[in-house]
Parts: structure tokens; sequence; C-alpha cells
């Protein structure tokens, strides 16, 4: 469990830093972030002088959609045998719906993935049914249905290897990657 | 000392020998069909009763002789009905090898075999005589053709049907030595015959899953993953190309089961609104939808022996368990039942030949142990306990399961004896699991 909310922090914490450099994202209720070891943003992120510049320079372009790439493709968690989101994995779709909608012509994947746990057959409906949930979750808040494609992996690409609780939480989750329009990826709007 | 039986075991494979029947008339060749029936012969043995019958498999002189006798003679050990005196490297081998392959009554008497198997090779296979100890005579002889390539993987199986033979003639049951069993390791799908001997590859690029024979013994499918998710596969095991189910190009398409009469493939076909069971004819057609799962997870379709009923494992009520329903997905019922809050659960039904058993795994503190309910009164009986045991599947005697097992720390195939509890590995290279064991691959293939 300290893994799992470990990795939730991380993840608000991620929304949080891309909600300072552009304006407010995700209106979730922030829980002082614990330390996030393995955030993109750095923890205390001042506001770059580039995003505030009248002109924006090809590089804080770069940086911006290089941000917008990371939030979009932070993979979201879940709890044993549950397709249930999570707070933590609401404000990190809010964030990608946010992205998407201001990115026309960006697609994504979203696959499922379960922990070694349970029966590899039925892990491949559970990864199923994850994705569908993330998938819905971001069709019901205006990211177009032909823009997203599910997957699942079940049990198959652990994100870690372990037999503990700590491998588990890190594998039961969805991934987000892009499948089309990388190059047209774009902050949300503000 | 010849106990002819043959009138009970008509009475007690009734079914069997129907649909033998019923097959043979559809087949052009009759001519291996005949000899089997006159195979279906038990001698009586003498041995203590509750006790297995001790049988000394003899030393085999000639080309491949050795390979002959310690196929045989591990086929029946592995058989699980019959005590083998004298495997190679027991002390009683030694005792044995002293004799060389002459008769001797009470030599073998002295050593509590009940029955010897002697076998000659011969030009076109090898001939098979079994001496009643007790009675210092020889019950049965048959000449049995093998392939002229000694040791090759079709000579290897036709011995395993030799085995199978005697030990039907001492025991009165068919063994299940020629069979093989489909696993998947590394992502994979392989084949292996009952004894662990002649693994090889079967499957083609891609993640693949979940294997299953169907009744030819040649015919296979499985699941595999492509760029835009899981599809169903057929292809013939011995070769060639895989077929794409074409009702499987989209989705989450996996654990395929053929019906008994071959003609129909269940599969779990999932997308965004759940993962449901469906039916498709093989010849052609569209599939069609047999749970209505408003959105939970239905998987892993075996079919009853006689194909009218199917189980499966659902999530309808919250958490995976074991389930069973007519072919049309009308009278389902509930087949584990379980405590509410309970996050242990079960899967993974595989029904037994006999049609009375259904084995599954069940969660025992978050580890699956196999586990086989009795359909006559819901009995159920734990059958491992040592690691994780997962994926049942059993054989032809609805007596022996292969299953997947971590106990050695890796995941391995196991075979399982249910009535003795005796075990032993099957595989031991790079990990495997979902072991599917196919029927058996005699009679004139």
């Amino acid at each position: 469990m300290n893994a799992r909310s470990l990795y939730a922090f991380s993840s608000i914490a991620a929304v949080l830093a891309l909600g300072a450099c552009h304006k407010k994202v995700a209106p979730a209720p922030a829980p002082a972030p614990a330390p996030a070891p393995t955030s993109a943003a750095p923890a205390p992120p001042p506001p770059p002088p580039t995003t505030a510049a009248p002109t924006n320079t090809g590089a804080a372009m770069a940086s911006a959609r290089d941000a917008a790439r990371a939030s979009l493709t932070a993979p979201i968690y879940f709890d044993l045998d549950s397709d249930a989101l999570t707070d933590a994995d609401r404000a990190s779709l809010d964030a990608k719906v946010g992205i998407l909608n201001a990115s026309a012509g960006v697609k994504i994947r979203v696959a499922g993935h379960t922990d070694e746990r349970g029966s590899d057959e039925y892990n491949l409906a559970l990864g199923q049914r994850r994705a569908a949930a993330a998938k819905r979750y971001l069709t019901q808040h205006g990211v177009p249905d032909a823009s997203i494609d599910v997957i699942s992996y079940g049990e198959e690409h652990p994100a870690m290897d372990g037999h503990d609780e700590t491998a588990w939480a890190k594998n039961r989750r969805a991934e987000f990657e892009i499948t089309a329009g990388a190059d047209a990826l774009k902050p949300a709007a503000q | 000392m010849i106990a002819l039986t043959r009138s009970d075991l008509l009475r007690a494979r009734t079914p069997r020998l129907c649909c033998a029947l019923a097959m043979a008339l559809c087949l052009a060749s009759l001519t291996s069909r005949a000899q089997d029936t006159t195979h279906a012969v038990r001698i009586g043995l003498t041995y203590q009763p509750g006790t297995k019958p001790g049988v000394i498999v003899l030393a085999v002189r000639g080309a491949w002789g050795d390979s002959i006798q310690g196929i045989i003679a591990r086929d029946l050990d592995y058989g699980d009905r019959v005590e083998v005196i004298g495997l190679p490297g027991t002390p009683a081998a030694s005792s044995l090898e002293e004799i060389g392959p002459g008769v001797s009554y009470p030599m073998w008497k002295s050593l509590n075999a009940a029955a010897a198997v002697q076998a000659t090779v011969t030009s076109s296979g090898v001939h098979i005589a079994v001496h009643d100890v007790t009675g210092r005579k020889i019950v049965q002889v048959t000449d049995f053709p093998l392939p002229p390539t000694g040791g090759s993987a079709e000579w290897r199986l036709a011995v395993h049907g030799v085995s199978d033979e005697v030990e039907q003639w001492i025991t009165g049951t068919r063994g299940v030595a020629q069979t093989r069993m489909l696993f998947v390791r590394g992502g994979r799908v392989y084949v292996v015959d009952s004894d662990g001997f002649g693994e090889r590859l079967v499957s083609e690029a891609g993640l693949s899953l979940s294997p299953a024979w169907a009744p030819d013994g040649h015919t296979i499918s499985y699941s595999v993953l492509g760029s835009r998710g899981w599809s169903i596969v057929t292809k013939d095991v011995a070769g060639g190309p895989g077929h794409t189910l074409p009702s499987t190009t989209t989705g989450l398409n996996t654990t395929p089961a053929f019906s008994p009469n071959g003609l129909t493939l269940a599969y779990s076909h999932g997308d965004e609104a759940g993962t449901d069971l469906m039916l498709v004819d093989l010849a052609g057609g569209g599939a069609r939808r047999i749970t209505v799962g408003h959105g939970s997870d239905n998987t892993s379709p075996e079919f009853s022996p006689d194909g009218r009923r199917i189980a499966f494992t659902s999530g309808r009520a919250g958490h995976p368990e074991v389930y069973i329903m007519d072919v049309d997905g009308s009278n389902v019922e509930l087949l584990t039942p379980f405590n509410f809050g309970d996050q242990n659960y079960r899967s993974n039904p595989d029904w037994a030949p006999d049609a009375q058993h259904i084995a599954f795994e069940s969660q025992i503190g978050g580890m699956f142990q196999l586990m086989v309910i009795s359909l006559r009164d819901h009995s159920v009986k734990q059958l491992t306990s040592e690691g994780v045991n997962e994926d049942p599947a059993w054989a032809p005697d609805a007596r022996h399961l292969v299953f997947t097992s971590s106990r050695t720390g890796v995941k391995q195939l196991f075979i399982l004896d249910s009535e003795s509890g005796r075990a032993r590995q099957l595989t031991h290279a790079g990990g495997a699991r979902l072991a599917a064991w196919s029927h058996s691959l005699g009679h004139g293939r």
C-alpha cells in the first residue's frame, strides 16, 4: 500500500507541477505532496519565465510539449481485482483530458495491466476492464471516442519484477501510449 | 487363469463405445477400429486386493530394445495403476538383468510380480506377450506395428500406444501415455509428449496464450496478441500456417475451447463493455454471444463431455467464480459458493471426461490450489498444497491432471494422480504454464 500511495502522490505532484506551469488544470484537492523521487518535474516548481514571456522560443515549446507528453503518458494505478478509478487516477485523467482536447489529431492507446496474482486468463479480461474504465472517463469528459484505442496485456508485461506488494501495486495499472499525432501535442488550454 | 471381463467393460464404457461406433460410421477406414474391440479384454491376474498389481517389463533385445523397455516401464509407472517392478535404476532392475529376458516365473513371483510384459522386436514392429505369473502362462499376445524410424516422434507415440494397450489388458482401463500436452513457454505455444519427451515449438510470432486441442488430435487453437489486440488462431499442430478466426480480429479474444464434436469453438470476447463468451461454427458463420455479463468478465469456457453444457469463470458476482450453464447460455448456476467479502476467488474450470467432476483453481490466502468438485453431490476435494498450483487440465482417463505449479520456484508443468496424490514434473526448462491435455492420439492416426 505504501508504494501505491507513493505513486498516487507522485502522479498528483506531477499534475500540480504541470498546473503551476500552465495555470490551473486539475482542481483536485491537493494533499501536501510527499517527496516525489521519480517525478519528472522538480518538487518546488518555480514558474518558468519562458512560458510567461510573450514570444515562445522553440526550446520553450519543446519543453511544454515534453511536459504534456509526460502528463499524457503517466500511468494510473488500481486496487486489487478492481477497475475503479481512484482520486489520483481521476486527477491524472483530468490532466490528460485537457491535453487531448487541446491537441487535435493526437491518438492514444490505453493498455490495461494486472499484477501476477489471479488467473492468467482472467487477468486479460481484468486488464481490458481497467483500460476501458480509463477510456470511458476520458470520453465522458469530451475526448473523441475514435482517438482512444484500448488493449489488455493482463499480467504478461509487468512494469516491475518481484513477488511482493511493492511490485504488485506498480503492476496494477493502465498505461497511455501516443499512437498518432505526437507532433500536434499541446499543453492543456488555459 | 484368464478372466474375461469384457461384458463388464462394455457396460462401463457404453457411452464411449457408442461414440466410437458413431465415429467409425463416419470414417472410411474401419480397420483399426475392428481391432480395438478385441483389445477391450481384461486379463485376470492374481494379486493382493487393495494393492496395485506388480508388473515386470522384461529387457528387450534387438534394435531400440532398451528404449522400448524403458518407455513401456515408465508409461506403466506414470499410469499409477500398476506397481512397476525393476524400473531401470532400481535394485530389482539388476536382478532382472541377471536372468535376462528369459522366462522365470519363480523369480518374478519372488519379486511380487503379478504379470510380466515380454516385448520382442519384429521386422514390422514389436510382439508383446503378457505372462500371468501366478498361473505360469502367457495370457495375451499381440503384434504391434511400429514406424520404421526407431526413436522418432511417431515411433515413440506408437510405443506409448503399446503401453496404453498393455495397461488396459492388466487393469481394464486404457492408459494415457499416447497423448501430448500443449503449453506456453516464454509467450509461445509448445507441444510435448506425455512423458516429457519431444518438446517442440508450435506457434508463430506473437505472444500466444491458452492453447486448446480439438478432439481430432491435430487441430489446435490459441490466442495471439497482434498490433490491434488479441485474436484466436487455429492451426495444425504438425505445422503449416495459422488461420485467424474472422470474428476475432478486434478487441480481446482469448481462451478458445473446442466442442467435443470439434465443430464449434467457444471463446471469450472482450470490448469496452465487458468480456463475454461467444460460440462460433468453425465451418463458417458469425459468432453468437452466450453470456450477458453487463460489463463483468466471462472467460475460460470448457465444454461438458456431451457438449451440452459449458463451465466458465465469471466475475458477475463481484469477483471471479466458476459457473456452469447450458450451451445456449441458459440455466446458469454458480458452481463454487463463496462467502461475501472473501477476496479469494475461484476460476479456470476443466470438465473431466467422466462428466462427473470439474477441476478448478481456488485461492487460499491468495495462492491458487487445485480443487475438484463432484457434480453429483458438490463435494469439494483439495488436490494440492505446495506452492501455487493452477490451470488444471484433465487427462482422457479422468484421473490424471496436468497443471502449472510454482513449487520448484519457477512455474513448471506437473502431472497429478488425483487418486493417490502422486505428482511428477513434466517440464524442466524455462518455465511453462497453461497446459492442455490431448485426447488419445492412437487409432490409426
